[in-house]
């Protein structure tokens, strides 16, 4: 089994008119590595009626709702995270309430508003209610703002994440952009956040620093927009790791964290 | 297989496991790869380059899977006789990174560097960046190549040829159809930073720009060399582009270099 923990699909409301192609390409690529689960989320609109990392709630439920629908539609590789913007609290938390009724398996928060924020609190108490770790998007190492997003960091996550040591964390794409060293350096006392091993970085060293950082009971595979690069680090750690360490990272760590039964 | 963007030796940055010869030689029989186009990677940091140079070669006469791209700068008394070096040894390729060594990317000296390297008949290989943007050290601040630079640079000779790694798909539409057909068919890209599915810029840019214009490179060791394969493992790929990209499109800048000579 493989569980990329970090996947995205698009729909007709988007700015892509080639969606329907980037949703079967992903698919299919995701056959030719064996990828048996991909759990997504889609940020609202992706940008084309409010923005990506700032999505406005019809957005928002539109988004949560299209991703219902392709779990539907693929009911044996599609799972998902029900996406919120925790600026508005009601409706974030109706949106979790919804989405686990209806067998949404994770939390997806992006970059709406700062990880550490105490406006998160509730939305966290609420996916801990139900089950639901969260997925947290992250820049490593973030030293300035950056356009179009309240990004956080590793730092502002692990704040977050100890606030909550009963809730479980994943700190998204470790090869999304920026300092990695930063987030792994950060990560080692905070043993509820979890490390996905997803981003378009490839950097030689990475995943052994990840290793030496967290371990291998909490890393998970993914590949987020670029399939090609994760694959490729999933054939490194093939060299790197046993076959039981390898399991953690491809299944069973990801098995463990999200709700039972989310991959049968 | 061979692999056009391939380094040894430590990196000023962060550090990187696996970047002694015999380490990147591993590397390569890991995952298949039977020739390496191989830079000394202190020395594009060096205020002298060439002073990498004789290990460089000194290797690559020791592992005769590495073929030894040496740093060229030009704006150092007697860089000819570098390049001179260069040719008499059967380099692949020479490199120049006008960005880390604070050279004006179109300036008189890369030009004249151009000239002396299309009269030679060895292509001129360079990087639009090592590392991603928004990681790089505080004190990285090497500025990144340009697809202005690139169409300035194809145009300035008839008939020097380059080798240009790291580019992602955006830059490289806008120097092949920013160029005339002769001026692109001087240039060769490295698959190292085309993105795979979903999006699918490799598969695209092979319908758009051809199999004849890409080359195999991974930048190892600083990135993990299964990923040029990867990608081109998910991309639906002709076997006569993807034996070009592998082998015969490198080969053939080789062949044509000591042709040449």
């Amino acid at each position: 089994m493989l569980v990329d923990v970090h996947a995205h699909f698009y729909h007709e409301r988007g700015p892509r008119n080639d969606w329907r192609e980037l949703n079967a390409s992903r698919l299919k690529a995701g056959e030719r590595i064996g990828i048996t689960w991909h759990v997504s989320s889609i940020l609202g609109t992706w940008g084309r009626a409010s923005p990506t990392y700032f999505p406005s709630l019809d957005d928002v439920s539109y988004g949560n709702e299209q991703q219902r629908s392709l779990q539907r539609t693929h009911p044996d590789r599609i799972r998902c995270y029900v996406t919120v913007n925790p600026n508005y609290t009601a409706h974030a938390l109706a949106e979790i309430r919804r989405g686990a009724e209806q067998g949404m398996i994770g939390l997806k928060l992006a970059a709406s508003r700062r990880a550490d924020d105490p406006l998160l609190d509730p939305v966290i108490d609420a996916a801990r209610g139900h089950g639901l770790p969260v997925l947290h998007h992250v820049w490593q190492h973030r030293r300035r703002d950056w356009p179009g997003q309240e990004a956080s960091d590793g730092a502002e996550l692990c704040r977050l994440a100890a606030r909550h040591p009963g809730a479980t964390f994943i700190l998204a794409h470790i090869g999304g952009g920026g300092d990695w060293l930063h987030s792994l350096r950060i990560l080692r006392n905070h043993p509820n956040v979890n490390v996905d091993l997803s981003g378009s970085g490839v950097d030689g060293g990475m995943l052994e620093a990840c290793l030496h950082a967290v371990g291998v009971e909490r890393l998970l595979w993914g590949a987020d927009a670029t399939l090609c690069t994760g694959w490729a680090k999933l054939r490194y750690l093939e060299k790197l790791l046993s076959r039981q360490e390898l399991e953690l990272i491809r299944w069973r760590n990801a098995a463990r964290i999200f709700p039972p039964g989310s991959f049968s | 297989m061979i692999d056009v963007n391939v380094f040894v030796g430590s990196y000023p940055w962060r550090p990187v496991p696996g970047s002694s010869p015999e380490a990147v030689l591993a590397a390569m029989e890991r995952v298949g790869i039977l020739e390496a186009w191989v830079t000394h990677l202190p020395s594009l940091y060096w205020k002298d380059p060439a002073e990498g140079n004789g290990w460089l070669y000194q290797t690559a006469e020791r592992i005769p899977p590495f073929r030894p791209v040496p740093v060229v700068h030009p704006g150092l008394p007697r860089w000819e006789m570098d390049l001179a070096e260069a040719l008499g040894r059967a380099a692949p390729a020479v490199r120049c990174d006008p960005g880390l060594l604070g050279l004006a990317p179109t300036g008189g000296e890369m030009l004249r560097l151009i000239h002396a390297a299309g009269d030679g008949g060895i292509p001129l290989l360079a990087a639009v960046r090592l590392e991603d943007g928004r990681g790089r050290h505080p004190l990285d601040v090497a500025p990144e190549l340009t697809p202005a630079v690139v169409r300035t640079w194809v145009r300035s000779h008839p008939h020097t040829r380059f080798v240009i790694t790291h580019a992602d798909r955006e830059f490289i539409e806008q120097v092949h159809f920013g160029s005339t057909p002769a001026e692109a068919a001087r240039i060769w890209w490295d698959i190292s930073w085309v993105w795979g599915p979903p999006e699918d810029h490799l598969g695209l840019l092979l319908a758009t720009v051809g199999g004849a214009r890409f080359l195999f490179g991974s930048g190892q060791p600083l990135r993990l060399p299964e990923t040029p394969l990867a990608r081109l493992d998910l991309t639906d790929i002709q076997p006569a582009d993807l034996r070009a990209i592998l082998t015969d499109n490198a080969t053939t800048l080789a062949t044509r270099n000591a042709a040449t000579q």
